[in-house]
């Protein structure tokens, strides 16, 4: 289950470039967005291709993103129970 | 409209050949064999940037905010600063990019800055400006065309100093001149200064 975790927190790193950031400084129920991790609308579509891509998950509604996206936690537990890959 | 006022080129900045060139001095300088976003990360490095979102910029956002930094360190400039910037390959190299990423899912992080004046607006959120902008794509670097426009806002009194230049990107090729525009200075704001600062480092 960590493992999930520590995947997902790499990914977010690379894929929205957040170089001066390492997996240690991502708590699992940091805020991704506002005073956590600062994350802005278009690391959100970024957020939606990446679980599309890399877990089979289409969000249709990015709206549902505002559920998903709260923390690694929150985006984890959506994760394992919609992964298609 | 004063037709007649003088203004002056207060600072300028060069970044080409792997060099950071400010009033034709060299101020930073890399190994000429550095890749070029190595360059761009160890030039962030070096100028101690401290901006985060400079990590997700496309390479021309990144040269242009590298420029600017440089350029505007310790100057006084104000909110209604003008940008007027040119260059010949538009924004290239993320167009290129976005167009490979069709292949499979596109990313909205690349497609944001397929369009050259998007720099604009990260030098403009950077240092605060609400003011006049423009892009244009020229065939070569014109010094006409940069002097008549930076007067023309200067005149109007739509900007009380301008940054204009060249700032040029083609498969990692550079070719960058800046230049803060005032009524402060030494070396008058002329198409033959301008042209000469541009020539420098290419001879």
């Amino acid at each position: 289950m960590s493992d999930l975790r520590t995947e997902l927190k790499q990914s977010i790193i690379e894929q929205l470039n957040l170089e001066e950031l390492s997996i240690e400084e991502i708590d699992n129920d940091d805020s991704l967005f506002g005073d956590g991790l600062g994350l802005d609308s278009i690391d959100a579509l970024e957020l939606i291709v990446l679980l599309e891509k890399d877990y089979g998950i289409k969000l249709t509604d990015p709206n549902q993103g505002k559920e998903i996206f709260i923390s690694i936690n929150k985006m984890a537990e959506y994760i394992e129970s919609h992964r298609t890959k | 409209m004063d037709r007649s006022k003088t203004y002056f080129i207060t600072n300028s900045i060069r970044i080409k050949n792997e060099k950071f060139l400010q009033k034709k001095e060299t101020i930073l300088s890399f190994d000429p064999e550095i890749s070029f976003p190595q360059f761009l990360k160890d030039s962030y490095k070096k100028l101690e940037l401290n901006y985060p979102k400079y990590h997700k910029m496309d390479s021309l956002c990144k040269l242009g905010i590298l420029g600017a930094s440089l350029l505007l360190k310790n100057q006084n400039f104000t909110e209604d600063t003008a940008l007027v910037f040119s260059n010949r390959s538009s924004s290239h190299d993320i167009d290129l990019k976005h167009q490979r990423s069709m292949e499979n899912i596109v990313s909205p992080a690349v497609f944001v800055y397929t369009l050259p004046n998007i720099v604009l607006g990260e030098i403009s959120i950077k240092y605060k400006l609400q003011s006049e902008n423009v892009f244009f794509i020229e065939d070569k670097f014109n010094p006409d065309l940069l002097v008549d426009y930076s007067e023309g806002l200067l005149n109007s009194g739509k900007a009380t100093s301008v940054v204009c230049g060249w700032l040029e990107l083609k498969n990692d090729e550079y070719d960058v001149l800046l230049c803060l525009v005032s009524n402060n200075g030494k070396i008058p704001f002329t198409k033959v200064n301008l042209e000469e600062l541009y020539r420098f480092e290419n001879e």
